[in-house]
């Protein structure tokens, strides 16, 4: 057979003293949708991931939360089966299907058995393609997600995150909650339902990839089945989110013994060309783990928390650096001064040689440990997809990492990191801060 | 009851292979247990060091005392630097961690395969040798304060889960909470750490867990290498903990709370839990919990509560088998907002005495009983969950052939198993009944 485009690549990281020998065929269906696809055939089942890009930016004005509601209610009904009836078909097949919505993508993880493959993907189908969306299901749906929202507002850490991206992105969708709020989701209406599945499924957004026990024609096969009947096209993207903070401090008084700060400030688009210098400065600045210079200073040698973290937010249509921390009330304020200490550092004498070559050492030796299993396999797949990467970059990415040279990154850190623009927005009842202007 | 319908149904009940990752096990001359689970896919492996103690085990007036010890263990030993431990896992591009509970300790690394050595060095290094300085306990006591601060003080909900316990047990330890109540965090000394720390870390009281690209030859010549060395403890006691004694009486608690925005209503049952060579009844209250509240749209609670009557919200029901001492069963409700507690409580009991007279669903027990089926095929793509599996179990008191034979103990269970465990379980004289509200919601617990 030849209706596929199956093109084979043997992936080996070359530097690392840790092998990713993972192979990633690129599949065309023969109705023209594109998948990656790994075949790994000694566990009898398979993991699917499907994005969509574009995901609760999309909701339409006065409308926020339908998106995240009509993504709840993916499950709770389709093609002549109450949410009851297609929850028991579920778990008759022992398959999984989970609908998530983010800012900037819808995304469903399904996993199924190589023995009942064919049922499994015909119910999916429905769920994606005939969702009944009726009113009792919406009614309910809708009650679990004031629930959520209700929570929200007594939750510390939701109440730093709503103000902060309100600070930031004003009235784009990114400056408000993707739940939306009681009063929005209250004027929820079935249609409002059916328009937002309108605007966030279409094949012209759609990215696929499949690890595990299935062959490239069958995949090929399958995404017909699945997907072939989308539309073509859902909304068009909305507009870039203009930053609008400046640097300083907001204190939200909330009666709670610990604060938790929200931290950061503009960052770096993930296509840009410094964007590996800035990925390497962030992972020794506040990255994972317990070497990172915040956590060496604010926990590890002062004990002002339990945890402080930074990452690199670039989204669609903004990007930011951010932080979180959470200290004693008693101690917030000392936590800051370390933080903006740390900030002005690295932004004036970037990193030494050795934690630079440290870095390298923990990054491409730790990157083979994310393949670890199906799942996660085809998560990263997709998600490379969506950001535009080759497939050759799971060969390329770790020279790409070992590429990054000292003068780079110091050049880098005084770009990206700005201590002057940088804002933490408070939730507690921190002694010694108040919010400036 | 409906055990007759059973007959009648044709379900299609598919029949899977049953599978398992390779498994070897065996022990050093020192009193150290060694299990392998080998998965050639990747060249990565989980090395996991798990020692038989935890905040159960603690001295009275110590609690959080394992716990607090876990966090030192990244200082210093007479080898290694503070810090230096997790610094050099890092640098070979691994990740490494640690977690405690009442019944266990474990340490573990997720690394290239060909640093096993290196990373079975540094473990048996910190097993015997630690060192901490006062000024790293200071800090480190600062930071399990800032811990408990975040996990639990940040979180009503969690705050409220430490009353239920201590109110449910009325003798054992499992009373106290793991990360420890802050007024003894706050004292807990060099000292306390380094007592326990002698007892309990020693290669008699240590299970080591391998699992990934590895081969059982292999570990054994490293394991004997490295951890063969070490001194035991003598005379390592049993672990006998005060037990519970008869519970006689029902408990009530009511907490409120400004930070609470959705109330709801919880009840646990003290239960026993998986027995080595006995495990049948762990098993039935297993399916039990899966029955009543193991999908919100399929089971009993969610059917009745939450698309009959439209009275919750959310529903669930719980069952921690693997524990080595009395564990417990465990029922939620979260209300919509027009049901106030009391009612949603009734409602609650309603839905469980209608149970006891229906029955089970025959469908859905079959239903469940195929996902478990399914649950080991999906299980063998994560092998460092199912190594964290085998860990939780060997230190609870269970053994390889206990965790092997579970599987096949849960597809045995009947439905009048089933019924027979519910009967048992459900005696409130055993129970505690939570409300968890705002302070504003005036009808408070009777």
């Amino acid at each position: 057979m030849n209706r596929f485009f199956a093109v084979v690549f043997l992936i080996v990281a070359s530097t690392a003293p840790l092998h990713a020998a993972v192979e990633v065929q690129e599949v065309t269906s023969p109705g023209g949708i594109k998948a990656w696809l790994v075949e790994e055939h000694s566990i009898p089942f398979v993991a699917l991931e499907l994005r969509f890009r574009g995901g609760s930016a999309l909701d339409a004005p006065g409308k926020r939360g339908a998106i995240n509601l009509m993504t709840g209610l993916l499950e709770e009904g389709a093609a002549g089966l109450n949410a009851q009836e297609f929850s028991q078909a579920r778990e008759e097949l022992a398959t999984s299907f989970s609908y998530r919505v983010h800012d900037d993508t819808l995304s469903i993880s399904a996993r199924f058995l190589t023995e009942n493959r064919a049922a499994a993907v015909d119910l999916l189908r429905t769920s994606i393609m005939s969702p009944t969306f009726t009113q009792t299901a919406i009614d309910r749906v809708r009650g679990q997600v004031l629930s959520g929202i209700r929570g929200d507002l007594t939750d510390p850490s939701s109440i730093a995150g709503k103000n902060f991206d309100a600070m930031v992105w004003g009235d784009h969708p990114y400056g408000s909650d993707r739940s939306g709020t009681e009063a929005s989701v209250n004027g929820l209406t079935r249609d409002d339902i059916l328009d937002a599945y309108d605007r966030v499924f279409g094949l012209d957004r759609i990215y696929v990839s499949a690890v595990g026990d299935i062959s490239a024609d069958e995949l090929g096969a399958l995404m017909d089945v699945l997907l072939g009947d989308l539309p073509e096209s859902g909304a068009p993207s909305v507009a870039r989110a203009a930053y609008k903070l400046t640097g300083g401090v907001t204190v939200i008084p909330f009666d709670t013994p610990q604060s938790v700060a929200l931290f950061g400030h503009k960052g770096i688009t993930r296509d840009d060309p410094d964007f590996m210098p800035a990925y390497i400065l962030n992972e020794v600045f506040g990255g994972g783990g317990f070497e990172s210079r915040l956590m060496q200073e604010v926990r590890e040698k002062r004990g002002l928390t339990y945890g402080i973290g930074t990452y690199l937010a670039p989204m669609e249509y903004g990007e930011l650096i951010l932080g979180q921390v959470r200290s004693d009330n008693s101690r917030m304020a000392e936590s800051i001064d370390v933080i903006r200490a740390e900030w002005a550092k690295i932004a004036s004498t970037g990193l030494t040689a050795k934690e630079l070559e440290d870095a390298k050492t923990f990054l491409t030796g730790a990157y083979a440990l994310r393949f670890d299993g199906n799942a996660p396999i085809a998560r990263i797949m997709v998600g490379m997809q969506m950001t535009g990467l080759p497939v050759d970059y799971l060969r390329t990415r770790n020279d790409q990492v070992n590429a990054v040279t000292l003068e780079q990154i110091n050049r880098v850190a005084a770009r990206i990191y700005q201590p002057e623009e940088l804002h933490f927005v408070v939730v507690g009842q921190p002694d010694g801060l108040e919010s400036s202007n | 009851m409906r055990r007759l319908i059973t007959l009648l149904i044709f379900l299609p009940v598919l029949t899977l292979p049953a599978r398992a990752a390779e498994i070897t096990s065996f022990s050093l001359k020192n009193g150290m247990d060694v299990v392998v689970l080998e998965d050639h896919r990747a060249p990565v492996v989980s090395h996991m060091v798990w020692y038989r103690v935890g905040a159960a085990d603690e001295p009275a007036g110590k609690s959080g005392i394992a716990h607090f010890l876990e966090h030192l263990l990244f200082k210093g030993t007479d080898d290694m630097d503070a810090g230096e431990f997790s610094a050099t896992v890092a640098r070979n591009g691994g990740s490494d961690n640690a977690f405690t509970s009442w019944d266990y300790t474990a340490y573990f690394q997720r690394i290239a395969a060909d640093r096993l050595d290196l990373m079975m060095r540094m473990e048996a290094d910190r097993m015997r040798d630690l060192q901490m300085t006062e000024d790293d306990v200071r800090t480190e006591r600062d930071v399990v304060l800032e811990e408990r601060g975040q996990r639990v003080d940040s979180d009503p909900g969690s705050l409220f889960s430490e009353q239920m316990r201590a109110a449910q047990y009325l003798n054992h330890p499992y009373s106290i909470p793991i990360i420890g109540w802050r007024h003894e965090m706050e004292q807990l000394s060099r000292d306390d750490a380094f007592s326990f720390y002698q007892r309990y870390y020693a290669p008699n009281n240590a299970i080591l867990i391998v699992a990934g690209d590895v081969y059982p030859d292999d570990v054994r010549r490293l394991a004997v290498k490295h951890y063969g060395p070490l001194l035991p403890t003598p005379d390592l006691p049993d672990r006998m903990r005060p037990q519970e004694p008869p519970q006689l009486s029902e408990r009530r608690l009511s907490y409120s709370d400004p930070r609470v925005a959705q109330p709801y209503i919880t009840r646990s049952y003290l239960a026993p839990e998986r027995d080595s060579g006995d495990q049948a009844e762990a098993a039935k209250l297993e399916m039990l919990a899966a029955l009543l509240g193991g999908s919100g749209a399929t089971s009993v609670l969610g059917q009745k509560l939450q698309f009959g009557s439209k009275q919750a919200i959310y529903t669930t029901a719980f069952y921690g088998g693997t524990s080595l001492d009395d564990t417990t069963f465990g029922l939620v409700m979260v209300p919509t907002p027009d049901v106030s507690l009391a009612d949603a409580e009734a409602a609650l009991d309603q839905a469980i005495a209608e149970f006891m007279d229906e029955g089970v669903d025959s469908e859905q027990f079959a239903r469940i009983k195929m996902q478990l089926r399914a649950s080991r095929i999906y299980g063998e793509d994560n092998i460092e969950s199912l190594a964290r599996r085998y860990g939780a179990a060997l230190t609870s008191g269970l053994t390889i052939a206990d965790i092997e034979a579970w599987p096949d103990i849960l597809q045995s269970v009947s439905e009048q198993d089933v019924m027979d465990a519910a009967k048992a379980i459900f005696d409130r004289s055993k129970a505690v009944t939570g409300w968890v509200m705002p302070p504003k919601v005036k009808d408070a617990a009777q």
